[in-house]
């Protein structure tokens, strides 16, 4: 980890001082601030904080939303609710894993794009579902996927 | 924001928001809820900010972004005020229109009102739209008129009164009795007394207590806690502080799931908005309660909306079930008395000791009191959530607030209870929607929702489904429910991909209720329902994938084939053009033909072929090579 890196972390872990119950909370943090948890992040946790790595490495591993890996620039994630699911989502993430070339839980080999699926995001009426980045899209089919992520690949290599 | 110091100082703040409302000016309210915001709710606010600075109508024009009124299928809504015209489907286009015709003219746009698709007629107020007509609205009817992340909005309404009432005027106790009297029952699936759960957290020995919003809204299909907690955050707040005052504890947390950051953020806000005002901290009112809260954000792990896994969650531990021999209300979190309530049964606290138990137990059935939210989605027209009475049966709240199924589909059963709960077949659909109803019919209430499913679903595929989601997300601390279900997984895909045998089903009925009587948690002992209630109102699908290996809906990609009708394909090209297999061979003019050795099966040919061709049609596997010789023949 950089020195920059660690003042982030002091930082976080300065703004838990004191409350129970943080790690969880701790963790996420460190993630949007570094996009994933690394082994050396995890390690240098441990020493701060006094929590066996052990212990930090099982909370992390046992959350769906911690990434132990680092993921690509552009995040996509395709609903796999039940709602989605009866209205086509299984077929909506064939076109993106094809569209990607990776399957769901991969990133493209050029750190481009990070394929998830999520168990429900809470969008039913406008299923299926998806979230490209931050931003959410309703009633996606195979052609509006293309589009959408032709899109963003374009737009990244400019 | 001035700190409010006593009842009174609420009713005078109330009293001159009401004095300093401009009559005259007039409000559009634009839903802004995560459902609408993925139909591009964002750019509709922008295009009104702009058009209304371009016409210089700031002063008497208010733009308000709200939480969701329930109709996601017609997104995004908007709502001029007054009288409350309901524009539906509202693009960034059409902004101009709207101002120009209704804010300016006073005129209707016609084209974005609600037409009866049978009728042809428009509504304009929301009372006149079926959807909601039909619907008995407390818990969301303000949604659209708060502004989630406006405090003020939720006191101009009333809010908070029910806390002021609670404070000044009823004890502990009080609370506890009106609570219980009401027959409310727990929102999050079990249904368990909440006036019960109350007392007894209350009655238990130590200090301190706790009291907990379970917003970890796993259950796949259902999004209402979503809406109250993402849309009006100030209803959950207060039950919570009133929850807190019955039963002596003073810290809570809300538990939100990280899928829902519109929802944490606007908790957050509220959070800190009645901080300033002095709804939480030291001294309520001037009650001399003390009562704060925080936000805790769930990681991602379904299983974590169990209460004693989400307890472990919220000490930041692993979010895994604890044994439940003792009960969480008195050794809960931090193991000290701790009361859960799931959003929704929160939310119903404040309209409790406004309108009083009586009230509250006049709606409903016998045994289910009260409105109840259900997300009404899958197969059918209008999707979104809706609130009704309980005892409102499925097919009313499928056929006159959902407007039946779409192109003309045979409706085929309801998914209700998520993945806990099981599939009720269409001949039920008179059942009155309680706790106890649900139940007899093998499925359950669960968090409420009713996932419409028509003839192109699979029964066995959607029991895969659910068996795969909850292998995804079983914790693997118990021995049944982490090997039960890769088990009935196993023998599940067997099914859906035709190597299924007639000894199957036995087996899968074995596996099934050792897991419902040796599981841990309750994740485990229903993760049964989809598969065994399926076993019981679909037998005949089983057996048509296991012997005929056939699927006769027509959805397990196994057992089907892709195939062009020669008849009618118009050679356009588009689904050899798109194929990700490459296995259609056919020059573009001339008929398409599918190489089935090639072909995976991904359905993107059909998605793509034109509608005025509709070539490519799904067959069950094996036709394809008898319509192949026919052709040949001819």
């Amino acid at each position: 980890m950089t020195d920059d890196d660690k003042e982030k972390l002091d930082k976080l872990i300065q703004k838990y001082e004191g409350k129970e119950g943080f790690l969880i909370q701790l963790l996420l943090d460190l993630q949007s601030e570094m996009h994933w948890i690394s082994k050396e992040a995890i390690k240098e946790l441990s020493l701060r904080l006094k929590i066996p790595v052990s212990k930090i490495f099982r909370v992390a591993s046992f959350y769906k939303a911690m990434n132990l890996s680092p993921v690509g620039r552009h995040n996509v994630c395709v609903c796999m609710g039940t709602a989605c699911q009866v209205r086509g989502a299984q077929r909506l993430l064939d076109a993106t894993e094809s569209k990607l070339g990776i399957k769901s839980g991969q990133t493209t080999r050029d750190y481009g794009f990070t394929l998830n699926r999520v168990n429900c995001l809470g969008c039913c009426a406008i299923g299926p579902v998806m979230i490209v980045d931050n931003d959410y899209h309703g009633r996606v089919d195979s052609k509006k996927v293309k589009l959408l992520l032709g899109q963003l690949a374009s737009d990244s290599q400019n | 924001m001035a700190r409010l110091t006593s009842i009174q100082d609420l009713e005078i703040l109330r009293d001159e928001m009401e004095r300093k409302r401009d009559p005259l000016r007039r409000e559009v309210a634009i839903c802004t809820g995560t459902g609408c915001l993925g139909l591009g709710a964002r750019k509709v606010v922008s295009a009104f900010e702009r058009e209304v600075e371009l016409r210089g109508l700031q002063r008497e024009i208010n733009i308000k972004e709200t939480g969701c009124p329930g109709f996601c299928e017609k997104g995004t809504l908007v709502v001029v005020s007054p009288p409350g015209i309901y524009y539906m489907g509202v693009q960034p286009d059409d902004v101009p229109e709207i101002v120009e015709e209704t804010l300016c003219r006073g005129g209707l746009v016609g084209h974005l009102l609600y037409t009866d698709p049978v009728t042809g007629q428009k509504a304009v107020l929301e009372d006149d739209i079926p959807f909601y007509n039909h619907q008995l609205r407390f818990l969301i009817k303000n949604n659209i008129k708060i502004n989630p992340k406006d405090i003020f909005d939720y006191i101009a309404l009333g809010g908070y009164t029910a806390l002021s009432r609670a404070l000044s005027q009823m004890t502990a106790q009080d609370v506890i009795e009106e609570i219980k009297k009401s027959g409310l029952r727990g929102r999050g699936g079990g249904g368990f007394p909440t006036g019960k759960k109350w007392e007894s957290t209350a009655q238990a020995p130590g200090q301190p207590k706790y009291v907990i919003v379970n917003c970890d809204e796993g259950d796949p299909g259902a999004f209402m806690d979503r809406a109250l907690m993402e849309g009006n955050p100030h209803s959950v707040l207060e039950g919570l502080i009133i929850g807190a005052y019955a039963v002596g504890a003073h810290s809570g947390y809300i538990y939100v799931r990280m899928e829902y950051p519109l929802a944490v953020e606007n908790t957050k806000f509220a959070l800190h908005q009645a901080r300033e005002l002095g709804l939480l901290g030291k001294n309520i009112l001037g009650s001399g309660f003390d009562f704060d809260v925080s936000v805790h954000r769930g990681a991602g792990a379904f299983v974590s909306g169990e209460s004693t896994a989400l307890m472990n969650a919220l000490e930041g531990k692993v979010g895994e079930p604890r044994p439940k021999y003792v009960h969480t209300s008195t050794s809960g979190l931090w193991n000290r008395p701790s009361l859960l309530n799931n959003v929704e049964t929160w939310a119903n606290i404040p309209l409790i000791i406004n309108r009083g138990a009586d009230w509250f137990s006049s709606i409903g059935t016998e045994k289910s009191k009260g409105t109840k939210i259900f997300s009404l989605v899958g197969k059918v027209n209008n999707t979104g959530l809706v609130e009704v009475p309980m005892g409102m049966s499925l097919a009313d709240i499928i056929y006159k607030i959902g407007g039946g199924i779409p192109n003309g589909k045979m409706l085929k059963g309801v998914q209700t209870g998520g993945p806990s709960g099981g599939i009720i077949p269409a001949r039920h659909l008179q059942t009155p929607v309680d706790f106890e109803e649900l139940t007899r019919l093998g499925s359950m209430m669960g968090s409420g929702s009713i996932i419409v499913i028509d003839e192109d679903t699979c029964a066995v595929d959607l029991a895969r489904y659910f068996v795969d989601f909850l292998c995804d997300e079983s914790c693997g601390k118990c021995l049944p429910c982490r090997e039960g279900l890769l088990r009935m997984r196993e023998i599940l895909d067997g099914i859906v991909s035709g190597t299924g045998r007639e000894e199957d089903l036995q087996i899968l009925k074995e596996v099934a209720d050792l897991m419902r009587k040796t599981s841990l948690c309750a994740l485990g002992r229903t993760a049964v329902n989809p598969v065994l209630s399926t076993l019981s109102y679909y037998p005949d699908e089983y057996t048509a994938h296991i012997i005929e290996k056939r699927c006769p809906s027509l959805a397990c990609k196994a057992l089907v084939s892709y195939y062009v009708e020669p008849e009618v394909c118009i050679g356009c090209g588009l689904c050899k053009k798109n194929c990700p297999q490459g296995a259609i061979e056919g020059e573009e003019g001339s008929i398409s033909v599918i190489d089935q050795s090639l072909c995976s099966r991904c359905g993107i040919c059909f998605d793509v072929c034109p509608p005025k061709a509709r070539a490519i049609t799904k067959v069950s596997r094996g036709l394809v090579q008898s319509k192949a010789i026919e052709g040949e023949k001819a």
